[in-house]
């Protein structure tokens, strides 16, 4: 697919510090993804800007001196995947719960 | 402050919001996923024809957008997107007609199909396509006396409706799906207006699309949230008052109670208006908050998938979304 990308400039910089680029994503994304990432305590700075709205680019930054930049991307997105199954099987009980009451007051 | 760590609050003040002394939630939590789950509370608080309306409590604001921004541009659903005209004599323009024919809402369920690609034939498969037919002639009714006036004695197929929309099963899709689970949710939405001469003969093409492509796409009517209103009477207010004080809200949001005391019977459906810092001898009998981490979502349906369906369906693009990019990162 090759979604995730690089960006050049930081090879003098060890590897904590790298901007990758997302093709097709967006704020939505981004945004979610940046809150994420700048609560942990390794991170020195996170941010991200869509350079141009017209390109589907998402321009993510990451900035550490404790560990590998690329790894916090992944803890960021794995974090975000398990906070979305987790959002998921909430709001399914719920709901369940939610019809198995209206039902009953129904009936 | 225990109760502030139980809701944390942002005070809406007559010209500022701020926030609550104690509350560094916002600026430096740290970010754990046990800790979150911990936090997470979801209530669902209505569900009926006019859309389910559920509190997200618990989230940080891009999460809560995140899934607002999702049901609106990245949950797929069906819509007409080719429309060819064989003949259209009436007096809306071909083009004008083709995107009104986009925007007709359709039943189809968008899970059980797949996007259209480059591969696919000109005409579409039956897995990535749906096809109708719109075959409308506008004639006199011969049997009309002449003093006879309205448009619908004197005209037959006059007005062009949705309800005129003929699904045409492509392959074997008529061994799976029927005319009322595909065709159009409404049947009375008013296309076009005849007169006797005018006729109209379109093929409709229907695909699998996203709507951040285009609005027609979209799942959902609205989808949005707000955050939930609290207010408080820091002293009793009673007589006049306290009806004066019940204006200044919306309706239901302050009762009165038998005595002439004002009280707060509801803030939930607050608009949140500040109102009462109009009148000086009120605006230190109330304070205005807004729960910070509480979320009100209403997502309304457009009628082919149920709103907790597309909540789900919108939480489950964003866990791809984060997988493919794991998978790509772990890949390399």
């Amino acid at each position: 697919m090759g979604a995730l990308a690089e960006l050049a400039g930081d090879e003098k910089n060890g590897e904590g510090s790298r901007t990758f680029v997302f093709t097709n994503e967006g704020h939505t994304l981004g945004n979610a993804l940046k809150t994420i990432i700048a609560r942990y305590p390794e991170v020195d700075f996170v941010g991200y800007t869509i350079p141009h709205p017209t390109e589907q680019k998402l321009h993510f930054r990451i900035q550490s001196h404790r560990e590998r930049a690329i790894d916090l991307l992944k803890r960021g997105l794995e974090d975000l995947e398990a906070l979305c199954d987790h959002t998921i099987d909430t709001f399914q009980t719920e709901m369940n719960n939610f019809n198995a009451t209206t039902t009953v007051e129904n009936t | 402050m225990p109760k502030t760590s139980q809701q944390p609050l942002l005070y809406m003040e007559e010209y500022r919001v701020k926030q609550d002394p104690q509350d560094y939630g916002l600026a430096d939590e740290v970010f754990n996923i046990d800790i979150f789950k911990q936090k997470l509370k979801v209530t669902i608080v209505r569900n009926d024809e006019e859309g389910l309306e559920f509190d997200l409590i618990g989230v940080y604001p891009a999460i809560a957008n995140a899934f607002r921004r999702l049901m609106l541009s990245e949950v797929p659903s069906m819509a007409i997107e080719k429309v060819y005209i064989y003949n259209n004599t009436s007096i809306i323009q071909d083009e004008v007609l083709a995107h009104r024919m986009g925007l007709l809402p359709l039943k189809a369920d968008p899970r059980l199909f797949t996007y259209r690609t480059e591969e696919s034939p000109e005409n579409g498969t039956e897995q990535d396509t749906l096809e109708y037919e719109l075959k409308v002639k506008c004639t006199r009714r011969k049997d009309a006396s002449k003093d006879q006036s309205t448009f619908d004695e004197i005209y037959k197929n006059h007005k062009v409706f949705s309800g005129h929309l003929k699904w045409l099963p492509k392959g074997k899709q008529g061994q799976i799906y029927t005319e009322s689970s595909v065709g159009c949710i409404h049947e009375d939405i008013l296309i076009a207006q005849l007169r006797p001469g005018h006729e109209m003969d379109l093929r409709l093409i229907a695909v699998k699309g996203l709507g951040k492509d285009h609005a027609k796409f979209s799942p959902v009517a609205t989808a949005y949230y707000r955050l939930l209103p609290l207010i408080k009477l820091n002293r009793e207010v009673s007589g006049k008052d306290a009806y004066l004080l019940q204006s200044c809200f919306s309706p239901g949001v302050i009762g009165i109670d038998e005595n002439e005391n004002a009280y707060v019977k509801d803030a939930r459906y607050d608009s949140g208006s500040r109102n009462v810092y109009r009148y000086s001898h009120l605006a230190d009998a109330v304070t205005l908050a807004r729960v910070r981490d509480h979320y009100i979502f209403t997502v309304e349906s457009v009628g082919a998938l149920k709103p907790e369906v597309i909540f789900i369906e919108a939480v489950k693009v964003l866990k791809k979304k984060c997988r493919s990019f794991i998978d790509e990162i772990e890949a390399e």
